[in-house]
């Protein structure tokens, strides 16, 4: 890492004038979004809001109507969906989205950033390296001891910190974590939090969540969204306190 | 080495191939006539077929209608090629113009067209009969799957293919030889293929062939691509947005069937001695399809014992009962789909295996290849609409 | 000038005879974009039931001449309803024993109509015999009006014309007018949702697919006025009718209609200058082509997924 203090300051990630229209509906509306390298950042807001469009508009899944999403120099509206990924955004599905049939080994071996073309996929070996990243990416995971499982049997919990594991594998430098815990216990609610604090380390990490004491737990930064813009940001304590927000989670 | 036994899917599997090979190289030559031999091979060339398509159905859940359309386009440059051959001014003398094929006579035209010119070279023709359905594969491939068609608009559109590549043979009479085809074939390179010895000999280059495209399919099934392919059919969200071009995979797999399949239509052509729009068609096509559901959409070899039981079938009710045939092929349909979507081969590994295993004495074989997975890619438009 | 007026009246007949064209691809394509576009089935054996159709017609019409040769001029208002029944109840059996088992499986059911579509072909066939057989229209139906001395209409293309006006008219006020076409629009967005509100999804998939099929049935009786019915008089459709629906951006029904219109406009309008081969060859391929650049459709709806 030569990086130096300039380089620092500039935000990995910059969303500026985004909007999105479905038949005239505004999902996404004219958003300004800026994160910084090594953020964990926490987008909250209620239903219809607009979060999921959001990731889905970062990753490529949906095209902007209007707007510009740099990242890290690279304007991703205009970049197919895998070489987004490619330039290192990794983005998981709010339902758990495995590969069924596959063990927890192979799972994790699918995103490993080699043999991603046609002919370097028909001549991939399972090298030691392959396997020992795999390894270590489990062990991170909390899934070190079930490499061999078929991930069906896996618990819901399990299924999410593999596609974590997943992302992991592709070393991303945005990671966008689209509700993790759901349908978690309070237990696998803690160990994620931890997960999520150890990886964010060198990374930025993007988080849509529901659960106020999760967020609290690994915010850095959180938005709120309302009606596809931005209505407050800030510290967890500052957004909590901040009347428009209140207003419009509890109601008129 | 650890990568042949991969490729050759373990022990249970060598047994399964070393047991068709037996079968198709020692049983059928020894116990059948030179006529039924002859058949049996025919069949071999739809085995082709069938084979791609347990790629890019059984795997990566593209069905598509239209490998008609490539086993035709190989089979009609095999037969251009040996039409020339057979077209030769002496033996075609007493046609007004000699030295073209006789239907393009028939039609008043009098020079070969351009499109015939090369398949005077026998090398050019062996290139072409692969090349050819392999860049039309592409081009299809490119157009569909980059625009992101969907499974089921995709198994239309192929169908519309082949219905327009039919409407335009059998249009084009005095290119294409229409609806009779390409025929009276008879030397390949002064090697006269009607007589039962060229016959026997075709018999077994189909099969070897075969056996090569079976390779060829065990090879890519073990490697990334195979499990990538499995994946992309159960998520493909999740593949594209692990960082993979989906759609170049979906038109590798794709040409490799097609190309699969125009090998089985070239080596038709040489056996049968003949080439016709029939094999081309809507109905053609999804009878290939049969073959590999009934031999098991996901299982190599079960597509080969699929084309052969299938077609002993059509060939010995349409000689004796023609009226059965067609409720019995419907039937069979409806039954493989919707109670045994692995086809022959999902019941033996579910039932055949323990019984043999039982019969051996032996334990039951783990659970190899053809794993009975019920296939999960199609659920797409009715539970996933938002 | 003569040959302008001429080459007019050609053109309006060509023009016209598009319409008719138009008719049976349209009536078609009417029941799968019910059962295609607002279930997500694909029915291959689609033409089957329009085959059915054709036959109930048939089978009124022999009967009608053998047994009340005066009820002659009215029985096609029958036939017409009885094809809907025949076709639709056949659809409603198929639906039950078959498609509700492969809700999930959308390629697999296109296997197993496809199979059923053998089916019944051969069950035509050993019915009616491989031959051809054509019903007797009512003497209303036969000859033409002219309007012009140069330009004639035949009488039974009028009439099949005025048949998928009304049909199409009452297909949409029903989707989109009435109780039960509320519930098969939510039942088709979504399915769990439905169910919570007390639709019985399982119902209305039934009656929209018979629905779709009784459709069919009905384009069939219309059928016998323009041509003979065998038994793939409806398979040869089929390929047409998907590529109808699918071009015209599968859950809209003003796009199925625009769909038909260009596509038999096309394809009739080819015919004047090339062979009838090369005119569809030429129709079917365009249709691919704008696909490839619009796969939707011509007509639908960005949603948000």
């Amino acid at each position: 890492m030569t990086a130096v203090g300039f380089e620092m300051k500039k935000p990995v990630l910059a969303i500026e004038g985004l909007t999105v229209s479905f038949d005239g509906f505004k999902a996404v509306d004219n958003l300004n979004l800026y994160i910084d390298r090594n953020e964990v950042r926490v987008v909250i807001g209620p239903n219809g809001a607009g979060k999921t469009t959001v990731l889905d508009l970062i990753c490529g899944k949906t095209r902007a109507t209007s707007g510009s999403i740099q990242f890290d120099g690279q304007e991703l509206t205009k970049m197919r969906e895998y070489n987004i990924v490619r330039a290192g955004v990794g983005r998981k599905f709010q339902n758990p989205s495995i590969y069924e049939n596959l063990t927890v080994f192979e799972n994790l071996e699918m995103s490993y950033p080699a043999g991603r073309k046609v002919w370097g996929a028909l001549f991939f070996k399972r090298s030691a390296q392959v396997i020992a990243r795999v390894e270590e990416v489990a062990r991170e995971i909390f899934l070190g001891d079930l490499l061999q499982q078929q991930a069906d049997l896996l618990s819901h919990g399990q299924k999410q910190w593999l596609e974590i594991g997943m992302l992991l594998m592709q070393d991303p430098e945005l990671l966008m974590l689209d509700e993790p815990v759901a349908g978690m216990s309070v237990n696998e609610r803690a160990q994620t939090a931890e997960l999520l604090n150890r990886i964010s380390q060198g990374r930025s990490v993007l988080v849509i969540e529901h659960d106020m004491e999760f967020v609290k737990s690994i915010a850095h930064k959180v938005t709120v969204l309302h009606q596809g813009k931005v209505l407050a940001e800030g510290s967890m304590e500052s957004v909590q306190s901040n009347p428009k927000v209140i207003e419009v989670y509890l109601g008129h | 080495m650890k990568a042949l036994d991969k490729l050759l899917g373990g022990q249970q599997n060598l047994i399964g191939i070393m047991l068709l090979a037996v079968l198709i190289l020692v049983v059928f030559p020894l116990t059948l006539d030179a006529f039924r031999l002859n058949m049996v091979g025919k069949y071999l060339t739809y085995a082709f077929v069938a084979v791609g398509l347990v790629l890019c159905w059984g795997y990566g859940g593209i069905l598509s209608l239209g490998q008609g359309v490539f086993f035709g386009v190989g089979g009609y440059c095999m037969a251009m090629f040996l039409k020339l051959e057979a077209s030769d001014p002496q033996s075609t003398k007493i046609q007004s113009t000699p030295g073209i094929p006789d239907f393009m006579d028939w039609n008043q035209i009098t020079e070969l067209p351009w499109l015939w010119q090369p398949f005077h070279s026998f090398t050019f023709t062996v290139f072409a009969v692969i090349a050819v359905p392999v860049l039309l594969a592409f081009i299809i491939g490119i157009a569909l799957f980059k625009r992101r068609v969907g499974d089921v608009y995709f198994s239309i559109v192929t169908q519309a293919i082949a219905l327009i590549l039919t409407v335009l043979i059998v249009g084009q009479q005095g290119l294409t030889g229409g609806v009779n085809g390409i025929t009276d074939l008879k030397t390949l390179l002064g090697w006269d293929l009607r007589t039962d010895s060229a016959k026997m000999i075709l018999y077994f280059i189909s099969a070897g062939l075969l056996f090569g495209c079976i390779f060829i399919g065990r090879f890519i099934l073990a490697s990334k691509l195979g499990r990538l392919l499995m994946a992309m059919r159960d998520k493909e969200e999740r593949v594209r947005f692990s960082g993979y071009d989906v759609a170049s995979f979906k038109i590798f797999v794709f040409c490799v069937a097609a190309a699969f399949s125009a090998i089985g239509g070239a080596m038709f052509a040489l056996q049968v001695g003949f080439m016709s729009p029939s094999f081309v068609g809507i109905v053609p096509s999804i009878e290939m399809v049969i073959f590999a559901a009934v031999g098991g959409r996901m299982s190599l070899l079960g597509a080969v014992y699929g084309a052969l039981l299938v077609n002993y079938g059509k060939t010995y009710f349409s000689e004796s009962f023609p009226e059965l045939w067609l409720y019995l092929m419907g039937g069979l349909f409806i039954a493989v789909v919707m109670y045994f979507p692995n086809g022959l081969a999902g019941l033996w590994d579910s039932h055949g295996r323990q019984a043999l295993a039982k019969l051996l004495r032996r334990k039951p074989a783990p659970k190899a290849e053809i794993a009975p997975v019920t296939p999960k890619a199609e659920t797409k438009i009715l539970e996933t609409q938002p | 000038m003569e040959w302008l007026s001429e080459f007019g009246a050609i053109a309006a007949m060509q023009g016209f005879n598009g319409l008719s064209v138009f008719c049976v691809l349209l009536l078609m394509a009417l029941g799968l974009a019910i059962i295609f576009g607002q279930m997500g089935v694909i029915n291959m054996a689609h033409g089957e039931f329009l085959t059915i159709g054709a036959y109930t017609t048939y089978v009124c019409s022999s009967l009608t001449a053998h047994f009340a040769p005066s009820f002659q001029p009215y029985y096609f208002f029958f036939a017409i309803a009885l094809s809907f029944l025949v076709a639709g109840a056949v659809g409603w059996l198929v639906e039950w024993a078959m498609i509700s088992r492969l809700y999930k499986r959308p390629l697999d059911t296109l296997l197993a109509t496809w199979g059923l579509s053998l089916v019944m072909q051969q069950t035509f066939r050993s019915v009616f015999g491989a031959r051809e057989v054509s019903a007797e229209p009512p003497a209303w139906l036969m000859g033409s009006v002219n309007f012009t001395d140069a330009i004639e209409i035949p009488r039974n293309g009028l009439f099949m014309m005025g048949l998928t006006l009304l049909l199409t008219a009452t297909i949409f006020l029903m989707l989109y007018r009435s109780r039960w076409g509320l519930q098969v629009r939510a039942t088709v967005q979504n399915r769990l949702m439905s169910r919570a509100v007390g639709i019985n999804t399982r119902k209305v998939d039934r009656m929209t697919f018979a629905l779709g099929c009784g459709v069919a049935g009905v384009a069939g009786a219309a059928f016998t006025t323009i041509g003979s019915t065998g038994p793939t008089a409806g398979s040869q459709y089929i390929v047409d009718t998907f590529l109808v629906v699918v071009f015209g951006g599968a859950q809209s029904l003003f796009g199925t209609i625009a769909s038909a219109f260009l596509i038999a406009q096309t394809q009739s309008l080819s015919e004047f200058f090339l062979s009838g081969s090369m005119a569809k060859v030429l129709t079917l391929s365009s249709v691919i082509l704008i696909l490839m650049l619009r796969p939707q459709g011509l007509f639908s709806i960005k949603v948000r997924k």
